[in-house]
């Protein structure tokens, strides 16, 4: 058998700097998700907004990973980035919804943006605050061990009325939006 | 300099970046909802509040609930409520843009045309 041969993992040097990788990609994640969302909001063209909802949904994935769910991680690439980035785009094509240019200058058009930027900027800040400087209790120790297995289980078991009504909130969906953009192209 | 860096290194397993980094996601959010002229690009800042309630609940479900199983199910009943509401209010602007050959929320100050 080769595996007689191979080392006991204790005994196994660290590979140099092998501690920081997954700091890194910790970092480069978070970075990602913050770009990701200024770019979605400040950028001028509504094309390069949803791409940088696909970026943002893209670090958001791999925050799940790090929050011990990979199996949330492989859903928000499938939804977020698969599919409603997706059909975004197609409205984007089918509606050409260019972000108009900013109309004649105002005098309180600088006050407008500086109380949104006001207003955001302390809900973030209070926010911020309540999280790091928080009373939070201790941490938990985890019962089950939150598999895609338990999940599943629960799914049908503990949570099967609230299964059972997103569905139904689906179906409702999907017949109302056919619904809606049928209507319309008769008086097009 | 070595707490300061032991203390980055460590960042991943504590509970506070990931609620200031939702606080961000929010914040950012309601933003691009107030100031967006689209009615595409307020969808887009919809959807990053969306991501901001589902990050929250994947902070606190892994660091302070003893069952890691119910953050993740409530997450996914979001992932859900966003896709039908991705559905819905993507079919009204190809509805609205039929009707009023834009939409641009300014212009849409007119119930029927």
């Amino acid at each position: 058998m080769s595996s007689s041969v191979l080392l006991p993992l204790a005994e196994v040097t660290p590979l140099p700097g092998s501690t920081y990788i997954i700091p890194a990609l910790f970092l480069l994640f978070v970075a990602t998700t913050v770009a990701g969302a200024l770019v979605a909001v400040a950028s001028q063209r509504i094309i390069r907004s949803v791409c940088g909802l696909a970026l943002c949904c893209l670090g958001i994935a791999g925050l799940y990973y790090f929050l011990n769910s990979p199996f949330l991680a492989l859903m928000e690439l499938l939804i977020y980035v698969g599919a409603v980035c997706v059909t975004i785009i197609f409205a984007v094509m089918l509606a050409e919804p260019e972000e108009p240019a900013p109309t004649a200058k105002r005098g309180f058009a600088w006050l407008a943006v500086g109380a949104t930027a006001v207003v955001t900027g302390a809900i973030f800040w209070s926010l911020a605050r309540l999280g790091v400087c928080g009373e939070w209790p201790a941490l938990a120790v985890n019962q089950s061990s939150g598999s895609v297995e338990t999940i599943g289980v629960q799914l049908l078991t503990t949570y099967s009325f609230a299964f059972e009504a997103i569905s139904l909130v689906l179906f409702v969906a999907i017949l109302g939006a056919i619904a809606i953009a049928r209507t319309g192209r008769h008086n097009a | 300099m070595k707490p300061f860096l032991d203390s980055v290194l460590q960042l991943h397993t504590q509970p506070a970046p990931y609620l200031v980094l939702a606080a961000f996601l929010l914040a950012v959010g309601l933003y691009g909802l107030v100031r967006r002229r689209t009615l595409v690009g307020m969808l887009i800042s919809g959807e990053l509040l969306f991501a901001a309630a589902s990050l929250n609940f994947m902070a606190v479900n892994r660091f302070f609930a003893p069952d890691p199983a119910v953050g993740q199910i409530f997450v996914l009943f979001i992932m859900g409520l966003a896709a039908a509401e991705v559905a819905i209010a993507l079919s009204i602007v190809i509805a609205i843009y039929r009707n009023y050959g834009s939409i641009k929320s300014r212009e849409l100050n007119e119930l029927k045309r």
